[in-house]
């Protein structure tokens, strides 16, 4: 149970990138898994660098942490302007497949520059049990885990509802020809939003490395795609629905490997999501939209 | 009359053809031949549901799954009866051979058309992006199912499917599917196809029957993905579930892309390419992938509308163009 919270949280922070791009730019973003990746990488580079596995203290696992996110959210920045830009003016389908390209680019060129084999992330909190009583026993890895996704959830939270940029977000995404009516640049609030997803995208690839240490470039590949699904099932373009989704499918796919086979793991995210989206199309929280002629 | 004739002559073209190619490519080419065939049926059976009807599917690699592994469950475990019952009725090897695939891939593509009509089912209820979504899952389902199935030989992959797909059967079947969506185009169904894609609620207030469209467009779809699949079973003689990951159908969706939505010809010629790329890249090695993901943004970039747009390629128009650039 404890696990499913975990993953769920992690799941939550990558399908919030996904869901606030979706939200503004109407555009599944399948490169967001990747910069989940390129998170992973980051930080273990970052950890290199600083030493932070030969003496481990929590503030080098922090600078690790923030190191990792600024440099994801470059990426996303860099991804934005020269990939996504360009095509925001044609089809949905062009800006997906240009998508897809991005995708399979940072895929392809991690392996080019990673190497394909998997790598090693340095222990940087050296991992211990806390006993709950009553048999229930969580490393102190699985709370740090819980603990940054909740503080980054709230600190997004806070900036969406509360800052101008963040209602700039908000009016974007309900309508961009009337935002930028309205004096607010829609351009760079969506570099902003790619900046924010990546940066959490970023977050959630160094805390899995935290727990399993082994990274390769092909790892988002299924954590990727579960995420997107998560972001569905919450109700996709709502910020909290993607926190309750993440939750959902971490604790549903725990009860699948506890209870029915783990090899059925991959299977019962999918699952899930079409009953959802058979029961409540639009997702848990999302609103049914009235089309209009 | 002249219908007689023009099939006589494609299955003998065909024909001579498969007799003939192998004695001057040597095999890796051929195989590259084959392997662009296959993927030609795939690009525009997809073409059928995402270029012409407009429902963006991406678990079409799912399809093909499930008539890769029925056709080849067929030939595995009834293939030789059938052969032997056949053979007893007279028929030469090579004949009886051909009937019994025939049989395994249009067993593999029916199983593959049921399986498309479960998923358009939803779509009455799902638009454009949870509809992808639920195709996405259901191509994922397929294959996390096949790697459970131990009758299928599950994550060890399924071998020993007798390969008897040649050039023959791949080139009839590409001929089939690409004629099927020629004549839907110009027909009264395809008129309604191209009707939803280009706006659904407006197709409904004209009386097309917009559910039932939809879930043709997928059944036909699906089908010729089956058969792709099946062909695919019987020229690699061996299956293994990571065939058919979400990277196959996201492959598929590029070919459509690239070559045009709706554009039958534009998604052969994009299919051809994006078989060949690959291929001709091998000696670039760790670089290839990325040069094609490259090339992916850099066409969707500058050609968002794919390399023929919505137009087909076709003789008459080459020759008007000809004809009327020599006149001025």
């Amino acid at each position: 149970m404890v696990n499913g919270v975990t993953w769920g949280s992690v799941y939550a922070l990558i399908a919030l990138g996904y869901t606030m791009v979706y939200g503004i730019l109407r555009l599944i973003n399948f490169a967001h898994g990747d910069v989940y990746m390129l998170g992973a990488f980051f930080g273990y580079f970052a950890a290199r660098w600083i030493g932070a596995a030969q003496d481990p203290n929590p503030f080098k696992a922090v600078l690790v942490l923030i190191a990792s996110m600024v440099a994801c959210g470059i990426v996303g920045v860099i991804i934005e302007r020269c990939a996504y830009k360009p095509v925001r003016r044609s089809s949905r389908l062009a800006a997906l497949i240009t998508a897809i390209g991005v995708s399979l680019l940072l895929e392809n060129g991690g392996i080019l520059v990673f190497g394909p084999d998997p790598k090693f992330f340095p222990q940087i909190i050296p991992a211990h049990e806390i006993r709950l009583g009553l048999g229930v026993t969580i490393s102190n890895q699985q709370v740090i885990i819980l603990l940054v996704s909740l503080v980054l959830m709230v600190a997004l939270r806070a900036v969406v509802l509360y800052t101008r940029t963040g209602k700039a977000m908000q009016a974007v995404s309900f309508n961009h020809t009337a935002a930028a009516l309205m004096g607010i640049s829609v351009d760079r609030i969506i570099t902003f939003t790619f900046m924010l997803g990546s940066m959490l995208a970023a977050a959630a690839g160094v805390l899995v490395a935290l727990q399993n240490p082994k990274i390769e470039p092909l790892m988002d590949i299924m954590p990727g795609l579960k995420a997107f699904v998560a972001a569905v099932l919450g109700g996709i373009g709502n910020v909290p629905g993607a926190v309750i989704g993440g939750l959902v499918m971490g604790i549903a796919e725990v009860l699948v490997v506890g209870y029915v086979s783990p090899t059925y793991r991959d299977a019962i995210a999918f699952v899930l999501l079409i009953v959802i989206l058979l029961v409540r199309p639009a997702g848990i929280l999302g609103q049914n939209v009235a089309e209009k002629v | 009359m002249m219908r007689l004739v023009r099939a006589v002559l494609v299955v003998g073209v065909l024909l001579a053809l498969n007799r003939l190619l192998p004695s001057f490519l040597n095999p890796y080419y051929m195989r590259v031949l084959m392997l662009c065939g296959i993927s030609v049926i795939l690009a525009v059976s997809l073409n059928l549901i995402n270029g012409f009807t407009g429902q963006f599917s991406i678990g079409h690699a799912g399809f093909m799954a499930v008539g890769a592994y029925v056709s080849a469950v067929f030939s595995l475990h009834l293939g030789a009866g059938w052969m032997r019952s056949l053979a007893a009725l007279g028929l030469p090897e090579s004949m009886a051979q051909g009937a019994t695939l025939l049989a395994a891939l249009l067993i593999g593509g029916a199983a593959a058309a049921v399986a498309g009509y479960l998923v358009g089912l939803p779509s009455l209820r799902l638009r454009g992006d949870y509809l992808a979504i639920v195709t996405l899952g259901f191509g994922e389902i397929i294959r996390v199912l096949i790697t459970n199935i131990d009758a299928v030989g599950a994550a060890r992959g399924l071998p020993g499917i007798p390969g008897w797909a040649n050039f023959f059967w791949v080139g009839l079947w590409v001929v089939v599917v690409v004629l099927v969506s020629m004549r839907l185009a110009r027909s009264t169904h395809g008129r309604a196809l191209f009707a939803i894609r280009d706006d659904e609620v407006a197709a409904e207030a004209l009386g097309v029957d917009t559910t039932s469209y939809k879930v043709l467009a997928f059944v036909l779809g699906s089908f010729f993905a089956g058969i792709a699949g099946g062909l695919f079973a019987h020229y690699n003689a061996y299956l293994h579930p990571n065939s058919f990951t979400f990277l196959k159908s996201i492959e598929v969706i590029a070919m459509v892309v690239l070559g045009g939505t709706g554009s039958v010809t534009g998604a052969i010629l994009a299919a051809i390419v994006l078989t060949i790329l690959p291929e001709a890249l091998r000696s670039a090695q760790e670089l290839r992938m990325v040069i094609y993901s490259l090339m992916l943004i850099v066409l969707m970039i500058t050609r968002p509308q794919g390399l023929l747009g919505s137009r087909e390629l076709s003789w008459p128009r080459f020759l008007r163009r000809r004809a009327a650039a020599e006149g001025s």
